[in-house]
């Protein structure tokens, strides 16, 4: 069911904000089909690098985007942002085919359905969104997420705003579902980051440069107690200047 | 139930007010009559009041309706286009120049003594709440509501990011239109019937008024005020039903 993996290639990023080089020449390759992190501290660009990766270009900044087969990403690019960003006015449901209706396509409320059984929220369909707690909300921004079946799909700290609970199963969650697909997943959260990626870069310095982790064993979502993941989380905490 | 509760006491508590200034200021009652001798009036006068207020009503009803849809119209084509913006909003802002007031006797004149110069009164007064509000809805829509829909569209579709995000966004700005213009819109039928009717409240009121029936001017006035709270309330009463998504409460806002 999922999209073929397709790789994406950022080159030459650059960005400039109230005359301050937040970033300049950065690249960035993300592997097709792999669950990739980014890392770093607040205010260091993360979110504007992958908004320039959404295509939601601003003042400021520029890069040359493609996708591994040389075509632009237009159309292939999914978005998750810290927010659930539903509209109030629309039930579950019909939040899950914004899309299709934006697009003035025909809404396949039988897929829909199958996804929001796939979150766990079949029976919150007909539900307002301002009924729902904060990690079912969450949980349905990411059922129109997979509804858009994009081969790429960016986030931004989707799960920063939700309880330590909730976070940990909606990242399993995220890990199970979005196997497959080329995923950049921005975070703060060093744990977050050794949990769900297949790869992790960590962005810092000013201006910023991207740094590859070593990869770790094992397939996400990994066990945030496990040896391996809680050495890596020391030497990220070394690395960032924070031990 | 409770609301109810309150608002009697308080209009007791004005009644009694008002009977203390009659009481000891000792005024005649061509000049303030007491609350038994309006009620009064109110009780004799009923038939006439009621059929008055059916025409003030009417006209109220038929300028809110056209001055919701044309503010709204106006509103539309200043958030969708640039053209519009550059040629209206110059005109919306000098229309709010020129006193209602001013322009009264030249809609008598052009639509004559009955209900039409009325109407054009009272749309004209809610024109610019109703246009502003939602224009401003307009122009604020969540940002990230518009960079989801961006992402989501292979090429940019205006027309669909309105209908389907931008329109429905700003529904609770228009309302907060509707609630101000609820409240204004009496004032333009008045208005207009003040200077030149042959019906309605404010035609009532002119001429009890140059008869010296200061107790049918208060009753008229009461009719009034109940019609101008009344009319309130139900606009409230409707948005709060169209729109229950849209948090009344700032608690439970959207955080943005």
């Amino acid at each position: 069911m999922t999209p073929a993996p397709l790789a994406v290639s950022l080159r030459a990023a650059r960005l400039v904000y109230g005359g301050l080089t937040l970033f300049d020449g950065l690249d960035l390759e993300l592997a097709g089909g792999c669950f990739t992190c980014l890392l770093g501290p607040s205010g260091i660009g993360k979110t504007s690098l992958l908004r320039l990766l959404a295509g939601l270009t601003a003042i400021g900044i520029s890069g040359e985007l493609r996708g591994g087969d040389g075509l632009p990403l237009t159309g292939r690019v999914a978005y998750m942002a810290q927010q659930d960003l539903l509209l109030p006015w629309l039930n579950v449901l019909d939040n899950v085919t914004l899309g299709s209706r934006l697009r003035g396509e025909r809404p396949d409320r039988k897929r829909a359905l199958d996804l929001l059984a796939r979150v766990g929220l079949t029976d919150c369909a007909p539900a307002r969104p301002d009924t729902l707690s904060g990690g079912m909300r969450q949980r349905a921004a990411l059922a129109r997420t997979l509804m858009e079946d994009r081969p790429v799909v960016l986030m931004d700290e989707p799960f920063s705003g939700l309880d330590a609970l909730t976070r940990l199963r909606l990242q399993a969650l995220a890990a199970e579902l979005l196997a497959g697909r080329t995923v950049l997943l921005v975070t703060h959260d060093p744990l977050e980051a050794l949990r769900l990626g297949d790869h992790v870069l960590v962005m810092n310095g000013r201006p910023a440069t991207l740094s590859p982790l070593p990869d770790l064993p094992g397939v996400p979502p990994r066990d945030p107690g496990d040896p391996a993941v809680q050495a890596a989380y020391r030497a990220i905490l070394r690395l960032l200047g924070a031990a | 139930m409770r609301g109810v509760g309150r608002g009697l006491l308080t209009l007791a508590g004005l009644l009694l007010v008002w009977q203390g200034v009659v009481t000891l200021g000792d005024l005649p009652p061509y000049i303030l009559p007491d609350p038994p001798a309006v009620a009064a009036s109110l009780w004799r006068n009923a038939g006439s009041l009621l059929g008055h207020a059916g025409v003030t009503a009417l006209e109220i009803v038929l300028g809110m309706t056209l001055g919701t849809l044309l503010g709204g119209a106006t509103a539309l084509a200043l958030g969708y286009s640039r053209r519009a913006r550059r040629w209206l909003l110059p005109v919306l802002i000098a229309s709010q120049a020129i006193p209602v007031f001013a322009v009264a006797p030249l809609l008598v004149l052009w639509l004559g003594y009955g209900l039409g110069s009325k109407v054009a009164m009272a749309m004209l007064i809610i024109y610019f709440p109703v246009t502003a509000n939602f224009y401003d809805g307009l122009r604020h829509t969540p940002r990230g509501w518009l960079d989801l829909a961006r992402v989501m569209l292979p090429e940019p579709r205006r027309w669909a990011v309105l209908r389907h995000i931008a329109l429905p966004a700003a529904l609770p700005a228009l309302g907060s239109g509707l609630r101000v213009a609820a409240a204004v819109a009496p004032i333009g039928a008045v208005l207009g019937e003040w200077v030149g009717s042959s019906a309605g409240l404010g035609y009532l009121m002119l001429h009890a008024n140059s008869r010296m029936q200061v107790d049918l001017l208060f009753a008229a006035l009461l009719v009034l005020a109940a019609l101008a709270v009344g009319l309130y309330f139900a606009v409230d009463a409707g948005l709060k039903r169209w729109l229950p998504w849209h948090p009344v409460n700032p608690e439970t806002a959207e955080t943005d």
